[in-house]
């Protein structure tokens, strides 16, 4: 999810020697263009359409702090019977400042007998997560996380 | 061919809601990254999973890039009758791939 | 390989004396500095990505290859017998070159003079996959690197390396790994350098690597010019980092930050 230039490595260079003069502790983050707060209000919109989006039901376990983007543990539970007649749709995952501001989409069947999903995700940058979670009654129940993400101390680029 | 890890129970009692993890082998490659030269990387992801119990469809995901490579997708189903489950990755580049995992229900 | 970041406050502990090596009772993996999400992912096989490459390793092991079309597992059989302990004496002395040899490179010589096949390329899929493969089958087991007499003088190499300042940061391993190993760099945990897990699933490379790839990233991360891959300095660096974890347990295929 990072990025790498000439650009980049000069100014990478120009803080290494700037902290060697005045010992601060420079956190170095590097990354792609960002999604925006309009493309992420966009993406949920699309997924809940006009309907009202209200905090609660849905609990989302991701570290405050990670220790490297690349790779977020997640999970999403949200608090239902999974009953034939009162069970959770689908999971809906977002995040602020990706390069795109969709994460994963979930559909659960009311014979889940729990509504929780887990899986790993990227995170560009220190930034909010929303899982949404739509109900067999087409409620709209959400929750939002903030990450701290620090860059890895020493890093290169895979390719 | 890509290897996959399923961790579904061996056997479990009628009623019992068991978890199913997955791990799927795949870079997930975002389309967002660039090469020394400055051409992107073109994107090449996994874009849908879906599990399958004795032929239903019981969970389904659309993965993004910002699903970290070697997608794990873990999930929860109650068990009813004996039978197979079935795993498909569907993605970028004409990438499909299956897997199953059986279970003794008592 | 590109370094796209690293923490300039290296700078600031370059001129820390050395301190000497770290006490027995003190040593530890570099698991206990991991988050616990980081540990479960290591510790459970479903979650571990890691097991993707050793599931191919076992694959790889009985696939016949090259113009002896042997395969690893016509020779040594079952894996979980015969590699038992293996990786835990690794790198190893090697009576026909008069040096040590790294798991990659030993299994890369089984291939060139039993297999008759062209050796695996390093940080290839299929070397990885087989070096954790085999080194999985000593998960658990002590390390015993390094009892060799005849590897003393290497041993002894790799801790000149280790202990040399080098590259535009004027640093050498032991300025971090045994100085500041208690300490942070930026949101990172210093670790000891004991390399338990190799190969190992790192979450910046979202891949399994090599310890080789490992210390090339780290010695690019002091600004110096990384050894090449095989180089006789490599493999006396990963010598005398499997001899100071000596007694710690393998655990291949760990996942690090």
């Amino acid at each position: 999810m990072t990025d790498s230039d000439h650009t980049t490595r000069r100014t990478f260079l120009g803080l290494a020697g700037g902290a060697a003069a005045s010992g601060l502790v420079p956190i170095v983050t590097v990354r792609t263009a960002d999604a925006t707060p309009a493309m992420l209000s966009s993406a949920i919109r699309n997924i809940v359409g006009e309907a009202n989006v209200r905090t609660g039901k849905v609990k989302l376990d991701i570290p405050p702090l990670v220790e490297n983007g690349n790779t977020v543990p997640m999970t999403v539970s949200v608090d239902s019977p999974m009953t034939a007649d009162n069970y959770v749709k689908s999971i809906h995952v977002f995040n602020e400042k990706n390069p795109q501001p969709n994460i994963g989409n979930f559909y659960l069947r009311p014979g889940a007998g729990r509504a929780q999903v887990s899986t790993r995700i990227r995170l560009a940058d220190s930034q909010k997560v929303t899982a949404i979670a739509r109900l067999s009654d087409d409620t709209f129940w959400s929750v939002t996380a903030d990450v701290v993400v620090t860059l890895a101390a020493c890093t290169e680029e895979a390719i | 061919m890509p290897s996959a890890l399923i961790n579904v129970p061996a056997r479990a009692k009628r009623g019992d809601v068991i978890e199913i993890k997955t791990l799927m082998s795949h870079i997930m490659e975002t389309g967002y990254r660039h090469i020394a030269s400055g051409e992107v990387v073109p994107r090449d992801i996994i874009t849908s999973f879906t599990c399958r119990y004795n032929g239903t469809e019981i969970f389904r995901a659309d993965l993004y890039p910002a699903i970290a490579a070697n997608p794990f997708i873990t999930f929860f189903t109650t068990v009813t009758e004996s039978g197979k489950f079935e795993f498909e990755w569907i993605g970028d580049r004409g990438f499909s791939e299956t897997a199953s995992a059986s279970i003794l229900v008592e | 390989m590109k370094i796209i970041g690293c923490i300039a406050i290296l700078t600031a502990i370059a001129g820390t004396a050395l301190a000497a090596d770290i006490p027995q009772s003190e040593r530890r993996s570099g698991t206990s500095f991991m988050s616990p999400d980081t540990r479960a992912m290591q510790d459970e096989d479903t979650a571990n990505p890691g097991m993707l490459w050793v599931l191919d390793g076992e694959a790889l092991w009985r696939r016949k290859a090259g113009v002896a079309d042997k395969a690893c597992a016509d020779c040594h059989t079952d894996a979980r017998v015969s590699m038992k302990g293996v990786a835990a004496h690794y790198p190893a002395f090697e009576k026909a070159f008069g040096k040590p040899v790294d798991l990659e490179q030993r299994i890369n010589l089984c291939r060139t003079n039993h297999q008759q096949a062209t050796p695996l390329a390093y940080e290839s899929h299929e070397l990885l996959a087989l070096a954790a493969y085999v080194a999985r089958q000593s998960r658990g087991m002590p390390i015993e690197t390094g009892d060799d007499p005849e590897i003393a003088p290497f041993v002894e190499q790799g801790r000149e390396l280790f202990m040399q300042r080098q590259g535009q940061l004027n640093l050498g391993c032991a300025n971090c790994h045994d100085d500041n190993w208690d300490k942070k760099l930026a949101g990172s945990a210093i670790t000891q350098a004991h390399p338990t897990g190799y190969p190992l699933y790192r979450l910046e490379w979202q891949s399994l690597g090599s310890l080789q790839r490992r210390l090339r990233a780290c010695i690019t991360g002091i600004r110096a010019q990384p050894y090449d891959y095989g180089s006789p300095e490599l493999v006396a660096l990963e010598l005398y980092l499997m001899s100071r974890a000596r007694g710690m347990a393998i655990e291949t295929p760990a996942v690090r930050p």
